[in-house]
């Protein structure tokens, strides 16, 4: 057993408002799949009897910090590890009204699917929509709306109807296709449609929400995108080690004195031995000669797979360059048209300098004019004097160096940086090239 | 939407998220140091980076913050894999510190709470500035919220809520002097996904993972064996049991469990079937109260 099963990976966050029971499905989901063992379980009922309760309380599950248990909320986010037999997942659990912009921009960055809630007494709520915005605006490809508490509305199909219908209307308003959004009723403290199908709900005909994890397919915009790969470090071995890390002697790789490699992960796009290619920023041109890994050369290497490219010409190629697609290279630019989701207490200005981190290479950066920013309740536009902490806005971004960069709807690993507060190294905003959520003036 | 190339399961997904990480911070760090105690999460770590640098060797050293509660088995099998590698291991013996009365000893004897002095000094004084761990989030609570490179004070104190977000696979590990930053690969491994993946690489772990006979004695719930740490009290005998580690620890508090799986499938098969995490099941430490590991991180410890 085990080597023979091939489960793949879904990456997906979790966002809701307060109180819609968040804690409790994420829970409920962990509890399910029996991925929550028995010391846990004992620990979070005892934690429940303590407390007064009657039944255990799943969200005790998932709250790990201490001032979130006192408090009784979520501070930051949190990732949670299930498996079935079709499948594993990582879940960026993202707390809602603390920072919500921080945590959700976090969770939906590495996200390939999100979870919304709502509670379905209330329906689609201001948070909703601006959980839903971000979401959009991060472009993670698809959406699920779970309506849970949906026993406490007695399991009524037409509160269900109106709320997906609802729903299906934000959704397309934020770019959605339709086949990439679903609606499912659910109830975490009961486990209505869950992980097991609910009798309760036989008006419902779709699937269950681990049904639904376990048979949407990964997709990654990134696949059919043109080839980039951000060079994180050149090997070249000097003298190296006696043997590799499977215990191959050092010949295994052949005469290394001339072995000159360079290191990254795949962006976006394929690569193949005998493709064209261009390093960028320094615009040298040469071809792929071979696609290594410690396992050997590969025939192709896409999306997400780590590698280490030879090419034909001798390059003075260093970390920070780029290689990509001779055919469909980036925009190598140091004026930059940007959304930026700022993280941080102290507001931006105009004029602001900072450092900015894209791909593999770190520059200085001054802030231009601030187009406008994005009221994420209401989904209108305003033009700011100063991005505050959660504001969402358009701003024009002046570098050091020019970067090779794609508009983010094309490619989220080379449309994508960070901007970094100089004297403390902190992050102070997500950066977005270009205007991922293409929203009518109102 | 096309599929290309060769198939990339799960486990081809969190490889290839450790090597991008490991690289990371060898272009980005000034010295960089691997934490390594011989125990399957640190050894999967050293393999991870052997793949990331081939054919080059890996560029940073080894730690070893030994508590002097070994098990000669595992400190055979970590200067023989530092050897192969050709990587140099450094070891701060806790010994030193309670010899020079930098630290005292616990009256419970227990030596893993003391790791953490010897860790900080070693840090400062080879100043490293990159500490790689073998933490997994699925561990336990406080380590769900812990971010891949995680910034540490002078003090090496870890304050939850002054966390960087960490956006795409955009890592922001600036710090400044005397600050420094832990960092955890394979934070998005489970436990079975770590032992599968030994399985598929044939990685090679200290004999004490699997089934052996070993005299042991039951505390708390435990099996605890005799060794230079102490033996059994009052009330507690010595009886030779078929055991088998799950964590490598200090030898005082770090228990075994019975168990008859002498390869990696029967190991699998156990784990699978499991109904305790295995820090749960054979660590006193994280057992002394609810919060305890997230105090002992905000400390320094990892």
């Amino acid at each position: 057993m085990g080597a023979a099963i091939q489960r793949d990976l879904l990456r997906f966050a979790t966002a809701g408002s307060v109180d819609d029971g968040k804690s409790t499905l994420v829970g409920r989901l962990l509890y399910d799949t029996k991925s929550v063992l028995a010391d846990q379980i004992e620990a979070v009922q005892r934690a429940s009897v303590d407390k007064g309760l009657a039944t255990p309380d799943l969200s005790l599950l998932v709250d790990g910090l201490r001032a979130e248990r006192e408090q009784g909320i979520t501070i930051d986010v949190a990732y949670r590890y299930f498996g079935t037999p079709r499948r594993e997942f990582v879940l960026a659990d993202t707390p809602g009204h603390v920072q919500y912009t921080r945590n959700t921009v976090t969770g939906a960055s590495t996200a390939e699917l999100a979870v919304l809630l709502v509670d379905a007494r209330y329906g689609v709520v201001e948070q909703t929509r601006r959980h839903a915005a971000v979401i959009a605006l991060l472009r993670v490809p698809r959406l699920v709306l779970a309506v849970n508490k949906i026993d406490l509305v007695d399991y009524d199909e037409a509160v269900f109807t109106a709320i997906a219908k609802d729903f299906a209307g934000l959704a397309t308003v934020l770019g959605y296709p339709a086949e990439q959004v679903i609606t499912i009723p659910v109830s975490a403290l009961v486990g209505d449609n869950v992980v097991e199908a609910s009798a309760n709900t036989p008006w419902y005909s779709g699937p269950t929400l681990l049904e639904h994890l376990e048979s949407v397919p990964v997709t990654s915009p990134e696949l059919d995108a043109p080839l980039r790969i951000p060079v994180q470090y050149v090997i070249r071995p000097r003298g190296g080690s006696s043997s590799d890390a499977a215990g191959r002697p050092a010949e295994h790789w052949g005469d290394l004195h001339d072995y000159r490699g360079y290191a990254g992960q795949v962006a976006a796009g394929t690569v193949r031995p005998g493709q064209e290619v261009l390093v960028l920023p320094e615009g040298l041109r040469s071809t792929v000669t071979a696609v290594d890994t410690a396992d050997g050369e590969l025939p192709s290497a896409s999306v997400g797979r780590s590698v280490t490219v030879r090419l034909a010409d001798n390059l003075d190629v260093a970390r920070g360059s780029v290689i990509v697609d001779a055919a469909a290279p980036p925009t190598v630019t140091d004026q930059l048209e940007t959304t930026v989701c700022w993280l941080s207490d102290q507001p931006l200005r105009p004029g602001a300098r900072l450092l900015l981190k894209h791909g593999t290479r770190v520059t200085q950066a001054i802030i231009g004019a601030l187009h406008d920013r994005l009221d994420t309740d209401t989904l209108t536009l305003s033009v700011p004097e100063r991005l505050e902490i959660n504001d969402i806005g358009r701003v024009s971004i002046r570098t050091a160096d020019p970067l090779p960069v794609d508009d983010y709807a094309v490619s989220r690993a080379t449309g994508s940086f960070l901007l970094i507060d100089p004297p403390t190294g902190n992050t102070l905003a997500a950066g977005l090239v270009g205007t991922p959520l293409l929203l009518s003036e109102d | 939407m096309t599929q290309v190339g060769t198939r990339f399961d799960a486990l081809d997904a969190l490889e290839s998220e450790a090597i991008h990480i490991f690289r990371e911070v060898a272009g980005e760090f000034d010295r960089p140091v691997i934490l390594f105690s011989g125990g399957k999460d640190s050894t999967l770590l050293v393999h991870l980076a052997a793949k990331a640098f081939a054919p080059a060797a890996v560029p940073f050293p080894l730690l070893h913050v030994d508590t002097g509660h070994n098990y000669p088995e595992v400190i055979d099998f970590r200067d023989r894999l530092a050897e192969r590698l050709g990587l140099r291991l450094v070891v701060a013996h806790v010994q030193d510190w309670i010899d020079d009365g930098r630290l005292v000893e616990r009256p419970d004897g227990t030596r893993n709470p003391l790791q953490t002095v010897p860790l900080l000094d070693s840090i400062n004084e080879h100043r490293f500035d990159a500490v790689f761990g073998g933490g997994r989030r699925d561990e336990e609570r406080a380590r769900a919220k812990e971010r891949i490179i995680s910034l540490r004070d002078a003090f090496g104190r870890w304050d939850p809520r002054k966390q960087r977000p960490e956006l795409w696979n955009l890592y922001n590990g600036r710090h400044a002097p005397g600050e420094h930053v832990r960092v955890f690969p394979i934070s998005n491994w489970t436990e079975l996904d770590v032992w599968r993946y030994i399985q598929r690489e044939n990685i090679e772990l200290p004999t004490i993972y699997y089934s052996h006979q070993r005299e042991v004695f039951r505390r708390d719930g435990m099996l605890l064996a005799e060794g230079p740490w102490g033996g059994p009290g009052a009330g507690e005998t010595l009886e030779l049991r078929t055991v088998r580690y799950r964590t490598v620890g200090d030898g005082s508090c770090t228990g075994a469990v019975e168990s008859t799986a002498t390869t990696l499938d029967e190991v699998i098969a156990e784990v699978t079937a499991s109904r305790l995490t295995e820090r749960g099941a054979t660590r006193a430490d994280d057992r002394l109260s609810e919060a305890a590991m997230e105090d002992r991180k905000r400390e320094g410890y990892f």
